[in-house]
């Protein structure tokens, strides 16, 4: 299948290797993957801070840039871009052209991990792993898109992984976008417990299917200087030692 | 605590002294671990609680769609069975009303049931002025009378106070020796209440639904002191908000399923009182007069828009509090509202206008659960979007202006430059060159100084994480190599 890959702009700048694990795990899974250079970011930040103008701008560009596309797909190695792309329609209130072009678009636009699962209904992508791993429910996956077997049947099929569920795994992590920064400390205080979570399901790597929560995750455990390792589903999946 | 008199307009200072207060986190804590839990066990035993919570959206729809034709009916059938209906476009007239009422019996006390539309008008501060002494019932509600609080929870009012703070408060209020005995507690409440409630002239509380067809109202609760409110005393008066009107009995099946279930994880509270007017005969239990209350105080406004009119379905069971992981960690004072949580941060700008709330809908960090628990399907997270596009966008309703400048400007930047690829990989190329003044080992960590002032979003970010990197290659560029 020909799939059209938005790899997101934290993929992009900060783990750029999340999305070449993308790449591999699509394409061993049977895909014939493209990237179109001109996408950037999907606007996000923007519609969840209210600016709703300037993500229309974004979301324009997006629909712009997918729709010269021949791909059968779009997949996102995000819940929570993928679940921007599905409010697409909310930023052309009134316009119901632009709405039918979001539509269209957002009709064939995929998590990673759902569109493995439910569109090519492959749960092994012939992954090689170690150690034990928890997952981390990110929420937009979780509660937008529904993502939450799909993740743990990929994770369980991992040759030599431990799976092990969290606590509270489907409780927030804190990040929330700009809420991260306009209550820090709220944000830390919610981290905090998810950390103790964490540590508390003895894994040694946390596993989420989106670059945001990871590097909320990340950050703290980092300045607390655990042990625990945060991975990108995509990079666990394309593992192979 | 000075938490008392928080506003929402200082949300982010209520907020900070709320974390740094050890006792009210471990309070706190009661709620994931007890209501939670029991809220889960409790919808297992309701049968299908999707196809409940649709029905229950469907008839509040139905309702707030038609709304003056309901209330219509509701007033016909409630004034036909003997109850007098008033009508209070705001909470200053509702005041003036109770008041008149109150004074008309000579009465200079009154027994209230836990009300939350009570709270919304301040009723107590206007019986206090008055000089009609307001004598709470509900072991919540006098607790925080006895401290001089407000409530923080919409169905647990004390919840932010440790048994132990409950204990000290009753040696000092009322004169008991120290204990930490929860029944010596309670059976000091019932004592002076039951005391009280022998004296009341008048009886004032809220309603959870009133029904049109009957011109019933439903008053739900779990000790007794409602039933005593509403049925000892000559003159009962219920605060009823505008939007709490359901069309027929049978919906009260759909609603109890629900409520109780969602609120404190029963199945049924341990009293339903359904009050269809006043008594027929002189021997009948009950009060001479039933005066019902309808509130408006901003609902008909928040009727006109079709998305934020699901504000109002709300059952105000509190579910959405418990779950939401802000609450949990701030508790409800820090809103400075009535209306604390989720759905206090979607309702108190809508009520009381967004320039004096516009933290609240920032309050939140949209993961959802507030919609996932609610059980007639309010859709929190975009109602919280909603009104943040009001205040960024710059509502016209508001007297005062809602945007931030610095912000606004941000926000116009970022969609200038990075929704084109162009501008997009030149801002990343500065950002890696400036990170080298802050970088150490593949990360950044507390940023503190001029450099937190001149970008405050990595001085509040770096506080307690670290912050990663932009990466040495972009993934567009390691994927034109490996396109090579």
């Amino acid at each position: 299948m020909k799939v059209a890959l938005f790899v997101t702009c934290l993929v992009d700048q900060l783990c750029p290797n999340v999305g070449m694990a993308t790449v591999e795990v699509l394409e061993r899974a049977g895909c014939d993957v493209t990237f179109d250079e001109r996408q950037t970011c999907c606007g996000q930040p923007a519609f969840n801070t209210g600016y709703r103008k300037e993500a229309r701008k974004f979301a324009e560009r997006f629909i712009e840039i997918f729709e010269t596309s021949d791909a059968e797909a779009i997949v996102i190695p995000s819940g929570s871009c993928t679940s921007m792309v599905k409010h697409f329609h909310e930023v052309f209130e009134g316009d119901a052209e632009w709405r039918e072009r979001a539509d269209r678009i957002a009709a064939k636009t995929h998590e990673l991990s759902s569109f493995l699962v439910n569109v090519l209904d492959v749960d092994e992508v012939g992954a090689i792993s170690n150690g034990k791993a928890t997952w981390h429910d990110a929420c937009h996956g979780l509660r937008d898109l529904g993502v939450h077997d799909e993740p743990r049947r990929l994770l369980n099929k991992v040759d030599g992984l431990e799976f092990v569920e969290m606590e509270n795994a489907d409780v927030c992590c804190g990040f929330g976008g700009t809420f991260s920064v306009k209550f820090p400390e709220i944000s830390a205080g919610i981290l905090d417990n998810k950390i103790e979570m964490i540590e508390k399901s003895g894994a040694d790597t946390v596993v989420a299917c989106d670059a945001s929560c990871l590097m909320q995750i990340a950050g703290r455990l980092s300045r607390i200087s655990s042990r625990v390792q945060v991975k990108h589903i995509a990079e666990i999946l394309a593992s192979q030692e | 605590m000075s938490t008392t008199h928080a506003t929402s307009e200082t949300f982010d200072r209520n907020a900070r002294a709320a974390l740094a207060d050890p006792v009210l986190h471990g309070a706190l804590r009661n709620l994931a671990d007890s209501f939670v839990v029991r809220r889960r066990n409790a919808i297992a035993s309701a049968g299908d609680w999707e196809d409940l919570r649709e029905r229950a959206r469907s008839i509040k729809d139905e309702t707030l769609l038609h709304l003056d034709e309901y209330l219509e009916r509701f007033t016909e059938n409630a004034e036909k069975a003997g109850s007098t209906i008033h009508w209070a476009r705001d909470g200053k007239e509702a005041c003036e009303i109770v008041l008149g009422l109150v004074r008309a019996q000579n009465a200079n006390m009154v027994v209230k049931a836990k009300s939350m539309a009570g709270e919304e008008i301040h009723l107590n501060e206007a019986l206090e002025a008055a000089g009609i002494e307001p004598v709470e019932t509900d072991l919540g509600e006098w607790i925080i009378q006895l401290a001089g609080e407000t409530p923080s929870h919409i169905v647990v009012p004390a919840i932010h106070k440790t048994k132990q703070q409950i204990a000290d408060l009753f040696v000092e209020k009322v004169g008991i020796e120290k204990t930490d005995n929860v029944d010596v507690l309670t059976q000091t409440a019932r004592r002076i209440l039951r005391q009280r409630f022998a004296e009341a002239q008048v009886g004032i509380s809220g309603v959870n639904f009133g029904v049109a067809e009957t011109g019933t109202i439903l008053i739900l609760e779990n000790e007794g002191n409602i039933r005593l409110t509403t049925s000892l005393t000559k003159t009962h008066i219920a605060v009823m908000g505008i939007e709490k009107v359901i069309p027929k009995f049978a919906d009260l099946d759909v609603f109890l399923k629900l409520l109780p279930r969602s609120g404190t994880g029963q199945r049924l509270t341990a009293y339903q009182s359904l009050i269809t007017g006043v008594k027929n005969n002189a021997d009948d239990i009950g009060p001479d007069e039933l005066h019902i209350v309808m509130l408006d105080n901003g609902r008909s406004r928040m009727l006109a828009h079709p998305l934020t009119r699901q504000s109002l379905a709300c059952i105000r069971c509190g579910a959405c509090l418990n779950a939401c992981p802000v609450y949990q960690q701030i508790g409800g004072h820090a809103y400075g509202s009535v209306y604390p949580g989720p759905i206090g941060a979607v309702i108190t700008p809508q009520l009381f206008g967004l320039s004096k709330a516009k933290q609240l809908p920032y309050a939140s960090s949209l993961c959802g659960a507030c919609r996932e628990v609610c059980p007639v399907k309010i859709d929190i997270p975009a109602l919280l979007l909603h009104l943040r596009s009001e205040i960024a966008e710059g509502s016209t309703r508001e007297s005062q202006p809602t945007r931030k400048l610095g912000e606004s400007i941000a926000f116009r930047m970022y969609s200038r430059i990075w929704s084109r690829s162009g501008t997009y990989a030149l801002s990343i190329r500065a950002a890696r060159l400036a990170q080298r003044f802050v970088a150490r080992n593949g990360k950044i960590g507390k940023v503190s100084g001029m450099l937190a002032l001149l970008v405050p979003p990595l001085g509040a970010w770096t506080e307690r994480r670290d912050a990663p990197v932009v990466a040495p290659k972009s993934f567009r560029e390691m994927w034109r190599e490996k396109k090579k």
